[in-house]
């Protein structure tokens, strides 16, 4: 792996912490998106509005616990997949590969957190 | 012995073999077909018959010593267990060296970058440091036992190393072999050497490279799951980290 050894136990141990973090959060999407899928089925056969959709969401602490919980495991989880990616596809690695790898999280995440501010 | 083979309807049949280091290419022969004929037996053929210059590896013909791999027809294989009727049915064969590995010549390649892995995965016993004062009782129900035995018959005929993308795309990439042989130590209760271990094959370059695609499953001439293995080792190293022991 071309790193010393105290190095080598440093990258075992991050690897490690990224899988648990990336089987959890895939964890929250696969219910997260199961939800969301089922309300936007919901909303179009019904044909509820926008204004009716803002109506309900808004200042809705159900909405936000929802889909902030929805926005961070999405800025924990993509990130991790891209940077595998990144590595295998393109050859990042070092300080560059991780961050990108952050850089990309923050962008999901604010761009996330910008989506629920117009929600909720 | 007499020839009572039946042949095709020809009774040749077209063979490409690789010829050359990496920079080589194919060379056409013609070796007449037999029943129940393998790869390996079109080799020796060709070997023997036709261009005694031909390099290639074998030893037990019975697929025990994991060293006649090749890749057939754009697949690895074992070669003495292949027959050509299942891989050739159009009557044309091509023998390549292995992929993944640095070409000697021909057919062989070298195979200690293979073997290398599995000393950098730790994928040896390692004992504890007292003596023992009696026999270790590992009951052939048990968990760890029947996870070990899933993975043990491994012949390291690196089909899976050559199958894996992954190897592919990260040179540095342990591979589906020596994980698999890690995780068979990983479940021995004898074995002193287990933080040490999981620390060997956790990281970039470890278990946690493995996307799960199963090419080393589909290839596994012995019907492993090395990609089972993989994810136990995942599973564990997890643990060791939560634990503090990574």
């Amino acid at each position: 792996m071309g790193l010393a050894a105290g190095q080598t136990v440093n990258a075992a141990r991050v690897e490690a912490w990224l899988w648990i973090a990336q089987r959890l959060s895939a964890l929250l999407l696969a219910a997260c998106v199961a939800v969301h899928l089922a309300v936007i089925i919901y909303a179009t056969r019904q044909g509820v509005s926008a204004a009716a959709i803002l109506g309900r969401t808004r200042g809705s602490p159900v909405a936000l616990a929802f889909y902030g919980t929805f926005v961070a495991a999405i800025a924990m989880h993509v990130p991790i997949g891209l940077r595998a990616i990144l590595r295998e596809s393109i050859g990042w690695s070092g300080a560059r590969l991780e961050l990108a790898t952050i850089a990309l999280a923050v962008l999901l995440l604010a761009l996330g957190l910008r989506a629920i501010g117009g929600l909720v | 012995m007499q020839d009572t083979a039946p042949r095709d309807a020809s009774g040749v049949l077209a063979v490409e073999i690789w010829r050359g280091g990496t920079d080589g290419g194919f060379a056409r022969y013609e070796v007449p077909r037999r029943a129940n004929q393998t790869v390996l037996d079109v080799v020796t053929h060709v070997q023997r018959q036709i261009d005694p210059t031909l390099a290639y590896r074998f030893a037990c013909r019975v697929g025990m010593c994991g060293s006649c791999a090749m890749t057939v027809n754009g697949r690895p294989r074992w070669t003495c267990r292949t027959h050509v009727s299942k891989v050739a049915a159009d009557g044309r064969l091509a023998v390549a060296p292995l992929a993944n590995l640095p070409v000697v010549r021909d057919l062989v390649v070298d195979m200690a970058p293979f073997f290398d892995k599995w000393a950098r995965a730790e994928g040896r016993f390692i004992p504890p440091q007292e003596p023992q004062s009696d026999f270790a009782v590992v009951k052939p129900a048990s968990a760890k036992r029947r996870a070990a035995d899933a993975g043990i018959e491994c012949i390291g005929c690196a089909v899976c190393y050559a199958a894996c993308d992954i190897v592919g795309w990260l040179p540095d990439y342990l591979g589906p072999a020596a994980l698999n042989r890690a995780w068979t130590l990983v479940n021995d209760v004898r074995d002193a050497g287990r933080d040490r271990r999981l620390a060997a094959v956790a990281g970039d370059a470890g278990c946690h490279a493995c996307h799960s695609q199963q090419g080393c499953v589909s290839h596994c001439p012995k019907q492993l799951n090395p990609t089972e293995s993989i994810a136990g080792l995942k599973r564990a190293t997890a643990w060791a980290s939560l634990r503090g022991k990574l």
